[in-house]
């Protein structure tokens, strides 16, 4: 059975409080960018730049970072995954980049991420935030700002969807299946 | 489940070649980063056999094996034991004996890599067999097609030379009319395949009539051989007839861009002022290569364990 654990009006105001986290934590948005990890996790960053923007008063750049060129399980894929654009239209050097992604899992898809974002320059910082971390970690990374903590078994699934994309804002948790 | 290959673009489906753009512009934008370089291919070897001079795809092949952090050995025919009597079969099994993933290959005999592909466990990349097919050249021509006009689409492209012995030609034929571009074909009749109507393209014998219209003037190298095979009178009259001259293109009432495989013939198929001129696309065509072939080496190198 599937429960909707975020609907429309949640996910707005848990990016508005991470916008002030970010803000508190860094006092203020100077030096502060925004790259959010393909697809959704785009547009959760597109979202909370806005809200920093709105507080703040300040541009805040935001760039795109397509993950799969730096996988670490593409040698036992049957299939290789489509490759979509990385783009990061500013110098990361001596910024704080603000990582966003839908959902932390296993924390592959964020070493990946770290490892392309300092292949662009040396970053003052790196912080994680994401929408929903339901736990399982296969390596040591934990985010920063956390949207929602679930409690999850690994058969389940979160469906992150956001309305650039899907048309509507709602996190749900599947049963998945019994593996 | 065997491994995949790219052989050539006849009976490549229209989405198989989509793919392949797709991903190679995304593969252009790592060209542009200040490492231009991704860990993506760790692991993979390559094995590069030119059995045939080039320089621009064997060094293309080379920077986009490096830039996927791929492994990779050259092998070029002057300076490999091909030349003391090694038959391709054998030189191609003791590469792949070394555990190659894998081979890139060049070779005068057309076939030549349809019969690595049967006899090898690894995939195979066609650099260009003989008259045959170069299907890499034509994948970064229609990308740099495509990036200038949108879509490929309806295009009115005009391949100018000598088509009979041009693996160019026959690939980028194939490639264009799947994509659904209509292809004029143009050069002396020594150098024109018979019944080459046959593949769905216009032949023309007179030049100025087969430039009106065109979106794209694909101009092919000539083989120079070709004057001694006594296929052509002379050099000089090749160029009267068939040369692309900046005189010839002021006659041209539309917009159009200039295309050339390389190496360039300066003088005899195409003039300096029009290879280097403001419609000449030609080196483009040299660094979409790499990013064409990035892609390649990519969506061949998936499925190493059965999937």
């Amino acid at each position: 059975m599937d429960r909707k654990i975020l609907d429309g009006g949640d996910i707005k105001r848990i990016l508005v409080r991470m916008a002030h986290e970010v803000i508190e934590v860094n006092r203020g948005a100077k030096d502060v960018v925004v790259i959010g990890i393909r697809t959704r996790g785009v547009y959760l960053a597109q979202r909370l730049a806005k809200i920093m923007e709105e507080i703040e008063g300040v541009q805040i750049p935001v760039g795109s970072l397509d993950i799969n060129l730096y996988r670490d399980d593409f040698q036992t894929r049957a299939e290789q995954p489509v490759v979509g654009r990385t783009e990061i239209p500013f110098d990361v050097l001596e910024k704080i980049v603000i990582l966003v992604d839908d959902v932390l899992f296993s924390g592959r898809t964020v070493r990946a991420a770290l490892d392309e974002i300092i292949d662009f320059g040396r970053p003052k910082a790196i912080q994680l935030a994401v929408l929903v971390d339901r736990g399982h970690r296969e390596l040591p990374i934990r985010a920063d700002y956390i949207g929602k903590r679930l409690s999850t078994s690994r058969h389940q699934e979160v469906i992150v969807k956001v309305r650039e994309e899907d048309g509507v804002d709602e996190v749900i948790l599947s049963e998945g299946v019994e593996a | 489940m065997g491994r995949e290959h790219l052989l050539g673009i006849e009976g490549m489906p229209a989405e198989r070649i989509k793919l392949i753009l797709d991903t190679a512009e995304s593969f252009k934008e790592v060209l542009e980063r200040p490492i231009r370089k991704v860990p993506t291919l760790r692991g993979v070897s390559v094995a590069n056999l030119f059995f045939e001079p080039s320089t621009r795809t064997r060094v293309s092949f080379e920077l986009a094996e490096k830039r996927l952090s791929a492994e990779l050995v050259n092998v070029s025919a002057a300076s490999s034991s091909v030349l003391k009597g090694e038959t391709l079969k054998d030189t191609a099994r003791n590469i792949e004996a070394m555990k190659v993933d894998i081979v890139v290959i060049r070779h005068s005999a057309p076939g030549a890599p349809h019969f690595l592909a049967r006899c090898l466990e690894s995939s195979v990349i066609n650099a260009g067999d003989g008259a045959h097919e170069h299907p890499t050249q034509a994948l970064l021509d229609l990308l740099t097609l495509r990036e200038r006009f949108g879509e490929l689409k309806g295009l009115r492209v005009v391949i100018v030379g000598d088509i009979t012995y041009s693996r160019v030609a026959r690939s980028n034929i194939w490639g264009l009319k799947r994509m659904g571009a209509s292809v004029a074909l143009c050069g002396p009749p020594t150098l024109m395949p018979l019944r080459v109507e046959g593949m769905g393209v216009e032949v023309y014998h007179n030049l100025d009539q087969a430039l009106q219209g065109a979106d794209v003037i694909y101009v092919l190298r000539l083989q120079l051989e070709r004057q001694k095979e006594g296929l052509l009178p002379s050099l000089r009259e090749y160029t009267n007839q068939w040369g692309i001259t900046a005189q010839r293109l002021t006659k041209l009432k539309q917009k159009f861009i200039i295309m050339h495989p390389g190496p360039l013939n300066r003088g005899i198929e195409i003039t300096p002022e029009v290879a280097d001129g403001p419609y000449s696309v030609i080196l483009d065509q040299v660094t979409n290569g790499v990013a064409v072939r990035m892609a390649i080496l990519y969506l061949l190198s998936g499925g190493k364990v059965e999937g």
